[in-house]
């Protein structure tokens, strides 16, 4: 097994400000599956090509944003192993561990706080519930699927103050790779991070800004260029808040559709990348190119694209 | 039925319909006074205050509205739905962004929401 480790992001805790909305949003418009609802009221899905129970949580709140999100390590002799040395690094706070069931159908898990005020978890089990195929001469995909229907829950773009301290954790405690940085100023000051724990072009980005815990959007893969248009088409016909796209990014090089869940939260759905493996180089973003960077086809800063999160 | 809306900063009037937000309002009349961000209540970019005129406000991100502000006539204008005629000023980080250089946005929002969180809104 040549990926190890932290396997992929697990799952996302979303706030939003009125639960029947947002399940609609994420149901309907986005695509996802509800598999189940706990006693708090906290909804739980996924995306239809996702064999674990969940990946997204929503919870109703005052006020919009990201809980955590989580991590699915390979097993549970690394999560052990990798609590520890999260713990001995001392760039985290809060540590703490959650018993198992806590989330339904997943083991117990570490959470800490990282430097740009983030809280993360790591953990190793979680029960499969399938993709809607079978594992014995699939078919290509399951009947049924509604709206843009992502296959998976792929990445978050944060924002915080500390970037240095969590790419210092991501890179050499929890094994990331940095595939892409931005950086600013005669000082080349690193203001983006795009870190990967696998083959995908990012696993999770940081920007620096001089807030703690912020989120600036969640994303969502799709299969194709043909894909994200029709993700227009959707967010035209069922009247939802878009932000900017299609287009392309120069960092990470998706095609991508920016919009805005009833709660404000920024959702994105993508195709495409490269793959990256940890031999290949950074590459490396100047701030005089960071309108062609962010937006490739239109080289423009786009200001609520920077200045806009939840 | 139609009531009038008027955003003081710009002194440009739009028509918006009570089950319309104020910001889809002038969104759709191509008005560009408030500053557009979300749409959902959630970033606080469209915060507005209301000088006069009665509005229904919908849920918004406490964040942005604490209670107090929505006492003292603070919302956001994509939740906020006219029940009269009704004069509004932007107050929201964006709209101190688009006053400064467009040169170095992410320089200018940074200093703007500093600054907004000392003159306008508490530390929170």
């Amino acid at each position: 097994m040549a990926i190890t480790g932290v396997l992929r992001p697990g799952h996302v805790q979303i706030r939003v400000l009125d639960l029947a909305d947002a399940v609609r949003h994420y149901t309907e418009v986005l695509g996802l599956i509800e598999t189940a609802r706990d006693a708090t009221g906290r909804v739980f899905l996924k995306a239809w090509d996702e064999h674990d129970h969940h990946s997204v949580i929503l919870r109703e709140a005052d006020e919009s944003g990201m809980d955590f999100m989580g991590w699915r390590v390979d097993s549970t002799a690394t999560l052990a192993r990798l609590a520890r040395e999260v713990e001995s690094s001392g760039l985290v706070s809060d540590l703490s561990w959650l018993p198992a069931g806590d989330l339904p159908a997943t083991g117990q898990r570490f959470r800490f706080t990282i430097p740009t005020g983030h809280v993360m978890e790591l953990f190793a089990e979680r029960e499969k519930v399938g993709n809607g195929l079978s594992d014995l001469n699939p078919e290509v995909w399951p009947d049924g699927l509604k709206g843009m229907s992502p296959t998976r829950f792929d990445h978050c773009l944060l924002y915080g103050d500390d970037l240095d301290g969590t790419v210092k954790l991501f890179r050499e405690v929890l094994g990331f790779g940095l595939s892409e940085r931005i950086v600013a100023g005669p000082d080349q000051l690193m203001i983006g991070a795009f870190l990967t724990c696998s083959n995908k072009a990012h696993d999770v980005a940081f920007i620096r800004q001089p807030v703690k815990g912020k989120l600036h959007h969640v994303s969502f893969n799709l299969d194709s260029w043909g894909q994200v248009l029709t993700a227009a088409d959707i967010i035209a016909k069922k009247r939802v808040s878009l932000d900017i796209g299609p287009t392309r990014h120069g960092i990470t090089r998706g095609e991508t559709i920016y919009f805005f869940d009833p709660s404000g939260n920024r959702n994105e759905v993508f195709s495409g990348g490269y793959v990256y493996y940890p031999d290949k180089p950074t590459l490396t973003w100047t701030d005089d190119e960071l309108g062609r960077a962010i937006f490739y086809h239109d080289r423009k800063i786009n200001e609520r694209f920077l200045s806009v999160f939840t | 039925m139609s009531y009038r809306i008027r955003i003081r900063t710009t002194e440009e009037d739009y028509g918006c319909p009570p089950e319309t937000s104020l910001l889809a309002g002038m969104e759709r009349l191509g008005r560009r006074g408030i500053p557009i961000g979300c749409r959902g209540g959630g970033c606080g970019v469209c915060r507005i205050v209301v000088e006069s005129g009665r509005i229904r406000a919908g849920k918004m991100s406490r964040h942005h509205v604490t209670a107090a502000d929505e006492a003292a006539g603070i919302v956001l204008a994509c939740k906020a739905y006219p029940e009269s005629d009704v004069t509004l000023r932007p107050i929201g980080a964006l709209a101190a962004c688009l006053s400064r250089g467009r040169d170095r946005p992410a320089d200018a929002c940074r200093s703007a929401s500093s600054e907004d969180s000392n003159s306008i809104e508490p530390q929170r």
